[in-house]
């Protein structure tokens, strides 16, 4: 990526600008993915509401980024690096957006879960530790976003194995208990699209490296296995 | 797969180097034109994208104390354009040339595209009729013009003056248009309809463009060359130059940096 700026200032103003609005929404649905997780320990429920609340917040950003995405491309018609950071944005914000939502439906898995009873606590360790690694991701896509460091969006997009890994390993240990003990189902299903959800943000946090990479690259390495060893 | 977009070369500079007397105006040029596509040449004013495009049709012979060093190459023939020994009018009938400014003969517009005909020695009228009304054709101007060819050309809209250069261009055949900046002085309508034209001729003969505004070598152009300085920075398919150009100037200048 260049350093230089450009000779109209106001370039250099709206994509800055641009970009501080994505780390903004980033932040955002960082916090939503840490607290739905801390409710899911706690049994705070409090804070779904909390959640839930942001992500209007989240959505309205993201209205707002795109927005501004096409405002650029209309008075600009940015090229190169500029072309690939404002198409890069415009779909850096529907993932953050989708992680968003991901959190939400967690949220709402755990007030389901907590409202119906105990959280069983044989669940615990695996999913939280499941969790812990899909926001790591998110926020190491956001730093590789922010530093526009390709090496870092990489090592994401190969940490997503992991969290697919462990997701199937989760599955399997509440497909075990519900065929154990049938009164754990309807939780196990709870806790199953828990699992899910944040699967999901692991691939979100993966897509917003990919787009990353071809930011800073020019490279389009989406469904190209080969690409990110 | 590959090797049918495999295109074939027009012509290539080879070691080109040119001086306005003193002056080194263009350093070591290497590059191909591929036949029958569109090339922009592209960069800041005075990086030699002008001199280089006249260099095709030794424009520079004009002036004294101008000197060519090295080779411009033109196939199939493989005759260089710069030799001595090559009579200039003769490349000028190869290689045809519009300028910026729309600069119609104070002729009529029959006149006018059949200027270059006469010059080549060609009288009889109905093969004039012919090649006049192909060469309008050619340029998208004969529907406005069948029923005035009479008319003093000067008349025309500067777009309708810009098609019929174009069409005064085209009535020698010739086998690669040099366009400079064709369209600046013309508002965004006449200049959709000339890049809507470089893209029709492109089927007939290959053209090479030098142009001020960087998305119209991006709309038109299957190549662009950045020229900065005298010197040929980069040159790759204009797909690729304008979203990931391999060279920090070049991308400088594409994106509206100048550091």
């Amino acid at each position: 990526m260049p350093d230089s700026l450009h000779v109209s200032s106001q370039f250099d103003e709206d994509l800055a600008r641009l970009r501080t609005h994505v780390l903004q929404m980033g932040g955002l649905v960082e916090t939503q993915i840490s607290s739905a997780i801390d409710a899911y320990s706690t049994g705070e429920v409090a804070s779904v509401k909390s959640i839930i609340e942001t992500d209007r917040k989240v959505n309205d950003l993201e209205k707002a980024i795109d927005d501004d995405c096409a405002h650029i491309i209309a008075k600009r018609q940015p090229t190169a690096s500029d072309l690939r950071l404002v198409l890069g944005i415009s779909k850096i914000v529907t993932d953050l957006e989708r992680a968003g939502d991901e959190a939400k439906k967690i949220a709402k898995g755990v007030r389901r879960i907590y409202e119906a009873g105990h959280m069983p606590t044989q669940y615990g360790v695996g999913i939280r530790h499941l969790a812990e690694a899909a926001l790591t991701m998110v926020r190491q896509a956001l730093d590789a976003f922010a530093r526009l460091d390709g090496k870092l969006a990489l090592s994401v997009i190969r940490a997503d194995e992991d969290v697919d890994v462990e997701f199937k390993s989760i599955i399997r240990q509440l497909i075990t208990h519900m065929m154990e003990d049938p009164r754990t189902i309807t939780t196990s299903i709870d806790i199953i699209s828990i699992s899910r959800a944040i699967e999901r943000i692991g691939d979100h946090a993966k897509n917003i490296s990919e787009q990353v990479v071809f930011v800073v690259e020019g490279r389009d390495i989406r469904h190209d296995k080969e690409a990110i060893k | 797969m590959q090797t049918h977009d495999k295109p074939q070369l027009k012509a290539e500079a080879r070691n080109l180097n040119f001086y306005y007397g003193e002056a080194k105006a263009l350093k070591n040029i290497n590059m191909p034109i591929y036949d029958k596509k569109v090339t922009a040449l592209i960069g800041p004013s005075g990086c030699g994208k002008s001199t280089y495009l006249r260099s095709f049709n030794r424009m520079h012979d004009l002036y004294p104390g101008n000197r060519y060093e090295g080779e411009i190459r033109f196939y199939p023939d493989n005759t260089n354009l710069l030799s001595p020994e090559v009579d200039p009018i003769e490349v000028r009938m190869r290689v045809g040339m519009v300028f910026q400014k729309p600069n119609p003969f104070p002729k009529t517009i029959y006149e006018n595209v059949a200027y270059g005909l006469r010059v080549r020695g060609e009288s009889n009228k109905r093969i004039l009729d012919e090649k006049v009304e192909q060469a309008l054709r050619g340029a998208a101007i004969w529907e406005e013009v069948k029923d005035r060819l009479q008319d003093l050309a000067p008349n025309l809209s500067g777009g309708q003056q810009q098609r019929l250069c174009i069409a005064r261009a085209l009535a020698t055949d010739p086998e690669l248009l040099l366009f400079d900046e064709p369209t600046s002085a013309l508002d965004p309508i006449a200049t959709g309809a000339i890049e809507e034209l470089v893209h029709e001729l492109k089927k007939r003969v290959t053209i090479l463009i030098v142009t001020h505004n960087m998305q119209q070598a991006a709309r038109v152009s299957d190549y662009t060359a950045y020229m900065y300085l005298g010197e040929m920075i980069e040159f790759g398919k204009t797909d690729e130059i304008f979203i990931k150009p391999n060279d920090k100037r070049t991308e400088d200048y594409i994106t509206g940096r100048m550091g």
